[in-house]
């Protein structure tokens, strides 16, 4: 492998300073930014996507020519992150969505509870 | 074809031995992948059921976080400038840089610590509510695992020191910095979906 011969790793470095400037724009976004909530909770998702992306491809030499790519199970790979994906978002799915409980529920129907009245008091 | 490249390729890929030893630790982080993912999964779920203990957003920090998010990021970093120098030969660069990776792994954890005997005093503790148990199992599985490393590191420099380069310790190098590499890419969803967006909501 050609790289391994360089005294400094281009690729690692890069990474790297790819990784600090994506924490630190996420960081950004999520402390001192006036984004809407849900824009933030979507870019800093896909940065955390993007960063893992980082270290699988520049720091974990899942791809490398010099092993044939025959070192790397790319469908237990695969296998694992969508079993990740459908525990994470089922979980949500079925036990988050479309019924709010506990305080925030109660907090939820008591404004719809003042929306209604208040919209009542204004058609009279 | 395959003999010359036996000769010539990084030592951990030039047994049949080495190259399964890598796989099956491949599909191990699969495995680790999907046993995070149910923390995940757990976390998510009791969002905000945080009972009387304190909220989230309250306790939880931006400076403390991006100190351990940049310790953690940099030990994997100097990690792989470790088996780059494994790579070009060298067993000294290996094990400076592998030491270095371990004192920033060392200095996470202590962060780590401090940052749970805080949240402990402020009254979040693990029995406390729904939700700390589910932060504290989670964040505390990942510290599990970064000690663990830490430990087994030490035990592989130690190999080192009286074995030097071989393909088996070279493979067992290789196979140890995916583990801390898969380490961080664990940190960076916890840092994302656990701190950033604890202190967003």
């Amino acid at each position: 492998m050609a790289d391994s011969k360089k005294r400094v790793p281009m690729n690692h470095v890069i990474g790297f300073i790819l990784s600090l400037v994506m924490t630190l724009v996420a960081a950004w976004a999520a402390i001192q930014s006036d984004l809407p909530v849900t824009w933030v909770i979507i870019g800093i998702m896909i940065l955390a996507l993007l960063q893992a992306g980082v270290q699988l491809f520049m720091f974990m030499h899942v791809t490398e020519a010099s092993s044939g790519n025959g070192h790397v199970p790319w469908n237990m790979m695969f296998h694992g992150f969508a079993l990740a994906g459908i525990l994470v978002a089922g979980s949500l799915f079925v036990m988050s969505f479309g019924h709010d409980h506990g305080d925030h529920g109660d907090m939820g129907e008591n404004q719809q509870h003042e929306e209604q009245q208040s919209e009542d008091h204004s058609g009279h | 074809m395959a003999a010359e490249e036996l000769k010539t390729g990084p030592l951990e890929y030039r047994t049949q031995e080495g190259q399964m030893g890598i796989m099956g630790f491949w599909i191990f982080l699969g495995a680790e992948v999907v046993l995070f993912a149910t923390l995940f999964a757990t976390y998510a779920v009791l969002f905000g059921r945080t009972a009387d203990a304190p909220l989230p957003s309250e306790l939880f920090e931006p400076g403390i976080v991006l100190v351990m998010t940049f310790l953690l990021l940099t030990s994997s970093f100097t990690c792989g400038l470790a088996i780059h120098e494994m790579r070009r030969g060298s067993v000294k660069g290996l094990m400076l840089w592998m030491i270095i990776t371990l004192a920033l792994g060392l200095g996470f954890l202590g962060f780590e610590i401090f940052e749970f005997v805080h949240y402990t005093h402020e009254g979040a503790t693990i029995q406390s509510s729904a939700f700390w148990s589910a932060f504290f199992i989670l964040a505390g599985t990942h510290g599990l695992h970064v000690t663990l490393g830490i430990g087994w590191a030490i035990l592989l420099l130690i190999q080192i020191k009286q074995r030097g380069l071989t393909n088996v310790t070279s493979r067992k190098f290789f196979i140890i910095s995916l583990y801390w590499h898969f380490l961080d890419v664990i940190w960076i969803f916890i840092f994302t979906s656990v701190y950033l967006i604890g202190m967003v909501i």
